[in-house]
This record gives C-alpha cells, sequence and structure tokens, in this order.
C-alpha cells in the first residue's frame, strides 16, 4: 500500500497519477451519461460512436503528419468522429425502424475501418514517436496530459448541469419517449443531446482503457448501479462512485501487477459485475418468493 | 340490425350529437374523410368521426382492423394522408397536450428505477410556467399525482418501483399518469388487457365517474366491457361504422367483424355481479 501511495505522489511518475486523478474526474459524467444509456438500452449505440472515435484519430494523425495540421490534435478528430457518428446514429433510429442495429453497426465497423487505414497511411515525421493503433484501441496513460484533466473537469460540469437542469425531462424521454413527445417535449432533440453528450464523454476515457474498452467502463458501473437503485437519481450517484472505484483501483492494479491499465480496469468491473449478478441470483434462489400471488 | 350499423357515408355521430351540434358545442375531435395506410397497404379509408366534449367512446375492432393506427392519428402521432383531423378545432398535433393518453404497451427498460408515483409525475409535464421550461414539478404537481394514483386505487404502491408491480398494476399507473395530465380527452388503449374481472368493474365505475369531467376514448376488444361501458361504440375494420349503444349481438359483431364469433353478452339489465351468458 504505501508503494502505492509512494507511486501516487512520485514526481517522476506523473502519469499514474494523472490517470487516477482521469478516472476520478470521468466517473461523474460516466456515471450519470452511463445511466441514460443503460436505462435506455442504448450501449451498442454508444459502442458504435466508440468506435467511430478510431476514424476521427485517423483522419486527425493523417492530416497531422502528412498534410502539414500541425495544429490538429488527434483529440479534436476523435471529438469530431464521435459526435458525426452520434448524430447519424440518433437519425438512423428516428428512420429506419426495422434493422436499426444492422445500419449501426455499418456505422461502426465503417468508423474502425477508416481509423485503420488511415493510421497505416500517417507517417510521423523524424524525432515524433511512431503511430501505434494498438495504444488507441487499448488506451494508454502514458498519453494523458494534464489538460485532458482540465477538459474532463470542463465536460463533468457541462454534463452535471444539464442533466440536473433537465433531470424529469430527460427521464421522461428515456422512459417513454412517445407520451414524452405528447406532452410537447422534443424527445428526438433531447435524445440526439443524450447521445451528443455521451459522445464527448465517450472520448475522454479512450485515453485510458481505449476504444474496445471504454463503453464497458460506462456501462457496467451503470448496470451495476441498476440492481441496487430505486430510482434514476440514486443509480447515476451509484454509478458514479462504482465507476470512480473501479478506475483507480484498477490503474493501481495494473500498476502493481505490471499489467496493461484497459484491460485490468475492465477485467475488475466485469468481476465485479459477476460477483453482484451470482449474489443476486443466489438470493433470488434462496429466498422464497413475495407471496402476493401476483404474476410477475 | 341495419338501422344498429349503418356503412358510415356522412359523418358518424351526426344523428346522435345533431342535438348538441345544434347549440353551436365545437366537437373535441373531428376526422373529415380520413385515409391512411402503410407503404401500400391501405389501413384506413374515408373516416369520418366527431366526438363531443364528454362523450365516452369505445373503439372496437379486428386485429390488424386499425384501431391503434385511429389512436395514433388522433395523438397527432401520424398525419392522415388524405383528409383531416382535428382536436380542439386545430390541428392534433397542436393539442396533444389536451389529451391524457395511456398507451397499451409501454417497452421500457424492466429494470428502470422508478418510482409509480416518478411515472405519474410524467403527467405534469407540459403544464407551462418557469419550472416547467426545465421539466421541474411542484409540491402542487406533487399532491395531483398523488390524488390520481388515488383515484386508480393505487394510492399503497406509491413509492413502489414500477417495474415490481403486476401488470394490471402498472395499467392503472398508467392511467393515473394519463389523468395528472388534467386531459379534456381521455384515451386509453386496451385498459383491460391485464385487469382482473373485480378490477374490471372498478375500472368501469372509474371511468364513469371520470367520464362527468371530460370525454373519454376507449380501445378494447374486450366486447362486453364495452357493450356495458358504451355510450357509443365505433367499430374500426379499414372503415369506421358506428353501433350505437345497446347490448351488442351476433349478427352486430358478424357484421363488423365479418365472421361469426362467440360472444359474452353482459346484459345491461344484470348487474355486475352476475351476467347472463347467452
Amino acid at each position: 500500500m504505501s508503494e502505492l501511495i509512494e507511486a501516487l505522489t512520485d514526481p517522476a511518475f506523473p502519469f499514474l497519477r494523472n490517470a487516477v486523478f482521469m478516472g476520478l474526474l470521468a466517473s461523474a459524467a460516466f456515471g450519470v451519461l452511463g445511466t441514460f444509456v443503460v436505462a435506455r438500452r442504448i450501449t451498442y449505440m454508444a459502442d458504435a460512436m466508440a468506435h467511430c472515435v478510431l476514424g476521427g484519430i485517423g483522419a486527425a494523425v493523417l492530416l497531422r503528419y502528412n498534410y502539414g495540421f500541425s495544429w490538429l490534435h488527434p483529440l479534436w478528430g476523435a471529438w469530431i468522429a464521435a459526435l458525426t457518428a452520434a448524430l447519424c446514429i440518433g437519425v438512423v433510429s428516428f428512420v429506419v425502424h426495422e434493422r436499426e442495429d444492422t445500419v449501426i453497426s455499418l456505422v461502426w465497423v465503417a468508423g474502425v475501418a477508416l481509423g485503420l487505414l488511415f493510421l497505416e497511411r500517417a507517417h510521423p515525421p523524424p524525432g515524433e514517436p511512431a503511430v501505434e493503433p494498438l495504444s488507441y484501441l487499448f488506451g494508454d496513460i502514458l498519453l494523458i496530459t494534464r489538460d485532458d484533466l482540465r477538459l474532463v473537469a470542463l465536460l463533468d460540469l457541462v454534463v452535471l448541469v444539464l442533466a440536473a437542469a433537465f433531470y424529469n425531462k430527460l427521464a421522461a424521454v428515456c422512459f417513454d419517449e412517445e407520451f414524452a413527445a405528447l406532452r410537447g417535449i422534443p424527445s428526438r432533440a433531447y435524445f440526439l443531446l443524450l447521445l451528443c453528450l455521451t459522445a464527448l464523454t465517450i472520448v475522454l476515457l479512450v485515453r485510458v482503457v481505449g476504444i474496445l474498452l471504454v463503453v464497458a467502463l460506462m456501462t457496467l458501473p451503470a448496470a451495476l448501479a441498476g440492481r441496487i437503485a430505486r430510482h434514476l437519481w440514486q443509480m447515476m450517484l451509484l454509478a458514479a462512485v462504482f465507476c470512480a472505484v473501479l478506475v483507480s483501483g484498477g490503474v493501481l492494479a495494473s500498476y502493481h501487477l505490471e499489467t496493461r491499465t484497459g484491460p485490468t480496469v475492465v477485467l475488475l468491473a466485469v468481476a465485479a459485475y459477476g460477483t453482484a449478478a451470482a449474489v443476486g441470483a443466489a438470493n433470488r434462489r434462496f429466498r422464497p418468493p413475495r407471496g402476493d400471488g401476483v404474476a410477475r | 340490425m341495419s338501422d344498429r350499423i349503418e356503412p358510415f357515408a356522412g359523418v358518424v355521430g351526426a344523428s346522435s350529437s345533431d342535438a348538441a351540434d345544434a347549440g353551436g358545442v365545437q366537437p373535441l375531435v373531428e376526422f373529415d374523410r380520413v385515409w391512411f395506410g402503410y407503404d401500400d397497404r391501405p389501413v384506413l379509408e374515408d373516416v369520418c368521426l366527431r366526438i363531443m366534449p364528454r362523450q365516452l367512446v369505445c373503439v372496437i375492432g379486428p386485429n390488424g382492423g386499425g384501431k391503434t393506427t385511429l389512436v395514433r392519428l388522433l395523438l397527432g402521432l401520424l398525419q392522415p394522408q388524405r383528409g383531416q383531423v382535428r382536436v380542439l378545432g386545430g390541428p392534433a398535433q397542436a393539442a396533444s397536450r389536451a389529451i391524457g393518453y395511456m398507451p397499451q404497451h409501454v417497452r421500457f427498460d424492466p429494470l428502470f428505477p422508478i418510482s409509480a408515483l416518478e411515472v405519474a409525475l410524467m403527467g405534469r409535464l407540459g403544464h407551462g410556467g418557469w419550472r416547467n421550461r426545465f421539466g421541474w414539478y411542484s409540491r402542487e404537481d406533487r399532491r395531483k399525482a398523488r390524488d390520481a394514483l388515488a383515484a386508480v386505487g393505487m394510492s399503497g404502491q406509491a413509492e413502489e418501483p414500477f417495474a415490481s408491480l403486476s401488470g394490471g398494476q402498472r395499467q392503472r399507473v398508467l392511467i393515473a399518469r394519463a389523468l395528472c395530465c388534467e386531459p379534456q380527452l381521455l384515451v386509453l388503449d386496451e385498459p383491460t388487457a391485464n385487469v382482473d374481472s373485480m378490477m374490471e368493474s372498478q375500472l368501469f365505475a372509474t371511468l364513469r365517474a371520470l367520464n362527468d369531467r371530460m370525454a373519454v376514448v376507449v380501445v378494447s376488444h374486450d366486447l362486453g366491457f364495452v357493450s356495458n361501458l358504451a355510450e357509443r361504440v365505433i367499430c374500426v375494420n379499414r372503415r369506421v361504422v358506428e353501433h350505437r349503444s345497446g347490448p351488442l349481438n351476433d349478427e352486430a359483431v358478424q357484421a363488423m367483424y365479418g365472421s361469426p364469433m362467440r360472444v359474452v353478452d353482459h346484459c345491461r339489465a344484470v348487474s355486475h355481479e352476475g351476467c347472463r351468458h347467452e
């Protein structure tokens, strides 16, 4: 333990501290949006957006290295791609009623394929590190900077203010979109807002756990919280706490075990969810059913 | 029989509500020669229909006959391909807030963490005022939601998770949510689908009481329930035909469904406890 505290405070290892801070800060936005994503059952949409991020990063890296756009940070590419994917997916879900999942998986693979082609073509000038697609797919905490932390804090503020201000409307849209629309709430606009916020948030933790695993970190804590929570706001609060514990625990465990951070964090989350599910199942099995005679 | 069911050429209800009409009462809902179809398949043809304030109307018809489409047109969720739907004298879309709607199904996540009271409160959204810009509920809103739950006999379950309620209880909460809208028109899609016979007669009494304050449209496949409740029965099977109140008989049902069906006739003259089966 003292070894971990030393590692966290050691100025020679800023990346470890940054990763833990990143996880703690991002967990607020992840808890809130993960709850919406899980309750609205759009995990696969979130996953598709996360995968599209690779296309954006690839395009940005290509433009930066091969075409002289030196100001173009890969993060901007990631955000543009994620937002584009969010809008595409949202519109697809409004227009295509049957086989919506097929179209969404199309967006998903197009993003990944473009990203890999772009990254392959990108040639960093001498002195710059080589392009490493794996670091985007699985995350690399060495990439996190102090600027990233500031961005996460800013995004937290936006997400929390919007979620608090429009809580009831967002809850109504997630629960029953049609009824919300009949009450004069622009359901589709709110749904697109949720998708866009989710896209922006996903991009931030791609640094830590990577494109392939980031959605697990958004949905598993929320799913875990959903097993206990009785109200949506409770679920958000618990999801944020679980997310914070899982990310910081996973980062520290990966340092200790000398494993890659992303997979370690996600496996920890999977283990937590698996345990909760098993305990829940055992409880139901060994407890007499509630005897009100009503079929459920 | 021919005087009970008439293929409908003009305005359904014209004769029955002429008196009210003559008094200058504006119809709540008016379908004027409405046509609607999905792709190439016609669903509703040349529908004319009027619902006056405080009427209690039942909509019946076979599966796929267009009942739900009719309701969705009324709510402004669908646009007619030909003809006009007017609610409160304006286009249906503009009037959706005046309607309290209970859908047949809500496709909600079974683990969605929300209490019965919170579901009912959703009916308070869209009622104007600065709070409503954000969708915040006032103390008044909460009181009204509790009153609505009481009206459907769900006061005791207000704090229960919605997902843990039985099908019939959920349906009652959704009716409470529709009541919370303080509507001029209550539209219930299959309110008896998950409800046992005791609850059905309670629901029946509730709807009657509500009908003093607002018009009620009930979509139902439950002919017994309908023939007890209805002041007007509207049969939807591509075309809309009105069957004025009175017990349904085999001939009438066959005429609207197009095939012989078994009908259990809950006779009006008999109390709800005992009904005569024919």
